[in-house]
C-alpha cells in the first residue's frame, strides 16, 4: 500500500516537472519566433511567394497571382490605428484616380472590422486588399512600419518606396513615372 | 546627470548589500541564534533604501527632463505637466522594473519588523528566501533593463509619454498594482520558509494572514483603477476586456482570493495546510507568469513596451528556478509537515472553503488557458488565434450559479460540524430573492432561463449576506465583502444587459434620439494646451422629463508623441452613466458620434470598492469570533 502510495506520489511529482520543463521551452521558442521574420527583399526584385488572404472576400492566393496583367503595382501598408494614415487617404485616392496603376493594400496588424470601418470613413483606394495580422508580409517587403508604400513594376522590381504618408511630392513623383 | 549616476550607483551598493544579506543570513542559521541580530535588520533596511535612493534618483531626472537618461528621453517630454512627469518614471518597462524591485525589497523590511514575535529561524529562512529573488531581480534590471542607461550626444527634446498612458487613474495605478502584486512574494518566501522550519500552524496562519490581506486588498485596487482607466480613456464604454494582460492580474487575484479562504481554516482548524502552502507557490509563481508575459513583449498590447527577447529569456528562466526551487523544496519536506489527517465533516466550513477554492480554481484553469493557450498553439502549430470574451462568458457564467450558492451558504456553516435548521428567516430570504428575480428579468425583457438564474443566484447570496449584518457572531469583514461581490455581479449582469448606443455622423446643430432622449451637437470650440490641442464637442442631452445635461467630449491632439486620442465625456448617476465621444471624419464637417446609455456604471466601482473594504476591516478586526 504504502509503495502504491509513493509511485503515485512520484508519477505525479514527475508529471508536474516534465509539464513545467515543457512550458519553459514553449515559452522559450515564442520569444524566439518572431525573429524567424527577417526580410527576404533583394534590392531588385521584391519577395512575392507566399500566400495572402483577401480582407474583403476572405480567399487565400499566392501572392504571385495578384501581380500580374499590369505594368505598375502599387503596395501600400496601412492600418486604422495609424494617425497618418487617415491623411494619407486622400493622396491614395488621387493616385487611383489619376492614373492606371494597380492598388494593393496590404492591412497591417488589424481588426477587419476596424479595418472596413476606417475605409468606409476615408475612402477606398485600393483594387485588393490583403490581411496581414501578424506583420510577416511586411517584414518580408522589408517594410519598417505603417504607413509605407512600395511602387513596383511588372518584374517585381521595386521602383520606388515611400517610408510614411506619401506627400504631395511623391504623389507627382509615382504619377510622372507611370503614365510615361 | 549626477543624480542618474547616483541612481545607477545605488542600485549597485543595493546589489552588493543583498549579496551580503544573503551569506549573513546563511551563516547565522547555522549559528542557530535566537535572535535576528540588528546588523540583519539594518542590513535589509539599507537594502531598501539604496532602492529607495535610486527611484527617487530616476523621479527626479523625470521631473528635470534630464534627456542624457535614455529612460527619460524615450518617455518624456518638457511639455508634459509634471504630475505625468512623475507618473511617466513607471511608465515605461525600465522604470516599472525599479518600481518592482522597491516594492519586493520594501516588503522584506516590512516583513521583518511585524514578524517580531515569530521563530527566527523561519525569520531568516524567509530572508534567505527572499534575497534570492531580490538578488535575481536587481541582476535582471542592471543587466537587460538599467534604467541609468546615459545617450551621448545628450537631447534636447525628449520622445515623450504615449498620450493614452497620461491620465491620473493610470498614473496612480502601477504602484498600487504593484504593492499587491509584487506583495505575493513575501508570501511566497515564508511559505517555503516555514515549511523548512516546520512552522505551518495556527499561528504562522495568523501572522502571515495579513500580508494575504495586503496583496489582495491593493491588487484588488490596482485591478479597479485600471478598469476604471479602460472604461473612460480607451472610448468604447467598456471596462474589462478579457485581455491578457488584464487576465494576467486577474489570475493571482483569483488564486489570493482562494488562499484567502484557506489561510482562514489553517488558523482555526490547522487543516489544509498542504493545500495552502500550494496556493501559496501558485500566487507568487503567476505574479512571476504575469511579469514575463507583460515585460517580455509575447503579448501584443498598450502595456508592452520595447521587444527584447534577451529579457524575456532571463524572467522565465528565472521563473522556472524559482518554482523549480519551491517544487523541491515542498517534495523534501511535505512528509515533516503534513503528517497529522483530521476529518472534515460534509457539513462544515471546512467543506465550505474547500467548495470554494475548487471553484476558484476552476475559474483560474479557465483564464490561464484562454492567457497562454494562443501562445502554445502559435508555437506548436503555427497557427493564430485569438480567444476573446465568449469562450470567457461560456466557461465562467454557468459556473457561477453553483458559486454563488455555496458562497451564500458557506458563512453560515459552522467549523468542525454544522447542524442545518431552515428557519423563518431563511424562508423569507428565498421568497425575496425570487420576487426580486423575477422582477428584474421582466424588467430587462430576457426570457431566457439562464438569466433568470443567474438573478436568482446573484440576488440570493445579496439578500442572505444582508441578512447576516446584524448578527453578532458572523464575520463582519467577510459579509461585507460578500455583500460588494454579490452588487459586483448584478451590476455587471444589469449593464450588460441595459447598455444601449447609437452611433451617427452629424453637423453641428443637428440632432438624434436616443429612446427618449433627444441629443443635440451644440457648437464646437478649439482649444490649445501646452501639450496638445483640443477640439471640444458641445452636446445637450435632453433627457425624458425634459431636464438638459451637458456633454463635452474631446479630441485631443498630442504633439508628443503626435497622436489623437478620444477622450469620453461622461454624465453618472445612480443608475445610470451617459456616455459620448467623438471621433473626425476627414475634411468633412461630419463628426462621427457615438452615445451610450451604460446602467449601474457607478456599482461596479462601488461594489468593487466594498469588497475591498471588507478586506481592510479583516485585517483591523480583533480576533473575537465566537464561532468556533
Amino acid at each position: 500500500m504504502q509503495f502504491l502510495e509513493k509511485t503515485k506520489k512520484s508519477i505525479f511529482s514527475l508529471f508536474i516537472l516534465v509539464l513545467l520543463i515543457l512550458s519553459f521551452f514553449v515559452f522559450k521558442f515564442a520569444l524566439e519566433k518572431e525573429k524567424i521574420y527577417s526580410p527576404k527583399i533583394t534590392d531588385e526584385q521584391i519577395f512575392t511567394d507566399f500566400e495572402v488572404k483577401d480582407l474583403i472576400e476572405g480567399k487565400k492566393i499566392n501572392f504571385n497571382k495578384v501581380l500580374f496583367g499590369k505594368n505598375f503595382y502599387l503596395i501600400n501598408i496601412w492600418s486604422s490605428w495609424c494617425e497618418p494614415c487617415k491623411d494619407e487617404s486622400d493622396k491614395l485616392l488621387e493616385i487611383k484616380k489619376d492614373t492606371s496603376i494597380m492598388m494593393i493594400g496590404i492591412n497591417y496588424k488589424d481588426k477587419n472590422k476596424n479595418a472596413l470601418n476606417f475605409l468606409k470613413l476615408y475612402g477606398d483606394p485600393f483594387d485588393q486588399i490583403f490581411i496581414d495580422k501578424q506583420g510577416t508580409i511586411s517584414i518580408n517587403f522589408g517594410a519598417y512600419g505603417v504607413p509605407e508604400t512600395f511602387l513596383i513594376n511588372d518584374k517585381n522590381k521595386v521602383l520606388k518606396k515611400y517610408i510614411g504618408p506619401l506627400n504631395d511630392e511623391d504623389v507627382f513623383e509615382i504619377k510622372k513615372i507611370t503614365n510615361n | 546627470m549626477i543624480i542618474s549616476q547616483l541612481g545607477y550607483y545605488s542600485l549597485i551598493f543595493g546589489l552588493l548589500t543583498s549579496i551580503f544579506i544573503f551569506f549573513d543570513s546563511s551563516i547565522q542559521l547555522k549559528k542557530n541564534n535566537s535572535v535576528i541580530s540588528d546588523k540583519t535588520t539594518g542590513l535589509i533596511g539599507f537594502q531598501f533604501f539604496f532602492v529607495f535612493i535610486s527611484f527617487i534618483s530616476l523621479i527626479y531626472s523625470f521631473i528635470i527632463s534630464d534627456f542624457s537618461n535614455e529612460t527619460v528621453y524615450n518617455n518624456s517630454h518638457t511639455t508634459k505637466p509634471l504630475f505625468y512627469k512623475i507618473t511617466g518614471t513607471w511608465g515605461n518597462h525600465e522604470g516599472s522594473l525599479l518600481l518592482w524591485l522597491l516594492v519586493l525589497t520594501g516588503v522584506l523590511l516590512g516583513f521583518i519588523f511585524k514578524s517580531k514575535n515569530e521563530p527566527t529561524n523561519y525569520r531568516l529562512l524567509t530572508t534567505l528566501l527572499h534575497q534570492i529573488i531580490v538578488i535575481g531581480f536587481f541582476v535582471f534590471v542592471l543587466k537587460t533593463s538599467n534604467p541609468f542607461n546615459e545617450i551621448f550626444p545628450v537631447q534636447t527634446e525628449g520622445l515623450g509619454l504615449n498620450p493614452i498612458l497620461q491620465d491620473p487613474a493610470l498614473g496612480i495605478h502601477p504602484p498600487i498594482l504593484y504593492l499587491g502584486y509584487v506583495g505575493t512574494s513575501i508570501i511566497f518566501s515564508a511559505a517555503l520558509a516555514s515549511m523548512v522550519s516546520n512552522y505551518v500552524n495556527k499561528n504562522w496562519a495568523k501572522n502571515i494572514k495579513f500580508w494575504i490581506l495586503f496583496s489582495w486588498i491593493f491588487l484588488s485596487g490596482g485591478i479597479l483603477l485600471g478598469s476604471i482607466w479602460a472604461y473612460y480613456e480607451l472610448g468604447w464604454g467598456g471596462f474589462w476586456f478579457w485581455d491578457p494582460v488584464e487576465n494576467v492580474s486577474l489570475m493571482p487575484w483569483l488564486s489570493l482570493t482562494a488562499l484567502l479562504h484557506c489561510i482562514v481554516t489553517l488558523e482555526k482548524r490547522e487543516l489544509l495546510k498542504k493545500w495552502t502552502i500550494v496556493l501559496c507557490i501558485i500566487t507568487f509563481a503567476l505574479s512571476m507568469v504575469g511579469t514575463f508575459l507583460v515585460r517580455s513583449g509575447i503579448l501584443n498590447s498598450v502595456h508592452t513596451f520595447a521587444n527584447d527577447p534577451s529579457r524575456g529569456i532571463y524572467i522565465l528562466t528565472f521563473l522556472l528556478v524559482l518554482v523549480l526551487l519551491s517544487f523541491v523544496i515542498f517534495i523534501i519536506f511535505e512528509n515533516k509537515n503534513f503528517t497529522q489527517k483530521s476529518e472534515i465533516f460534509i457539513l462544515s466550513k471546512e467543506t465550505a472553503v474547500l467548495i470554494n477554492n475548487w471553484f476558484i480554481l476552476y475559474f483560474l484553469s479557465v483564464v490561464l488557458i484562454g492567457t497562454i493557450y494562443p501562445i502554445f498553439l502559435d508555437v506548436i502549430l503555427d497557427e493564430q488565434i485569438s480567444v476573446g470574451p465568449p469562450f470567457y462568458n461560456k466557461l465562467i457564467l454557468p459556473f457561477l450559479i453553483p458559486f454563488v450558492l455555496f458562497m451564500s451558504i458557506g458563512p453560515s456553516m459552522k467549523w468542525i460540524k454544522t447542524n442545518f435548521r431552515i428557519g423563518v428567516k431563511s424562508f423569507l430570504v428565498i421568497i425575496s430573492t425570487l420576487i426580486l428575480s423575477f422582477i428584474t428579468v421582466y424588467y430587462i425583457g430576457e426570457k431566457n432561463i439562464f438569466v433568470l438564474l443567474l438573478f436568482i443566484g446573484f440576488f440570493y447570496l445579496l439578500l442572505k449576506s444582508l441578512s447576516q449584518f446584524k448578527d453578532k457572531t458572523k464575520n463582519f469583514a467577510q459579509i461585507f465583502s460578500h455583500t460588494g461581490f454579490s452588487l459586483l455581479l448584478i451590476s455587471i449582469l444589469l449593464n450588460s444587459f441595459l447598455s444601449k448606443e447609437i452611433i451617427k455622423n452629424v453637423q453641428v446643430g443637428e440632432s438624434f434620439f436616443l429612446k427618449n432622449e433627444k441629443i443635440i451637437f451644440k457648437k464646437i470650440a478649439i482649444e490649445k494646451e501646452n501639450n496638445y490641442e483640443s477640439i471640444i464637442g458641445f452636446f445637450e442631452i435632453l433627457d425624458e422629463k425634459n431636464k438638459t445635461i451637458n456633454l463635452q467630449p474631446e479630441i485631443r491632439i498630442y504633439n508628443e508623441p503626435e497622436m489623437a486620442t478620444s477622450e469620453a465625456s461622461i454624465k453618472t448617476s445612480l443608475f445610470k452613466d451617459r456616455f459620448i465621444t467623438i471621433n473626425l471624419i476627414k475634411d468633412q464637417n461630419f463628426f462621427n458620434v457615438r452615445y451610450q446609455h451604460k446602467p449601474f456604471m457607478i456599482w461596479v466601482w462601488i461594489s468593487t470598492l466594498i469588497i475591498m473594504l471588507g478586506g481592510l476591516f479583516a485585517i483591523f478586526r480583533k480576533n473575537k469570533e465566537v464561532n468556533i
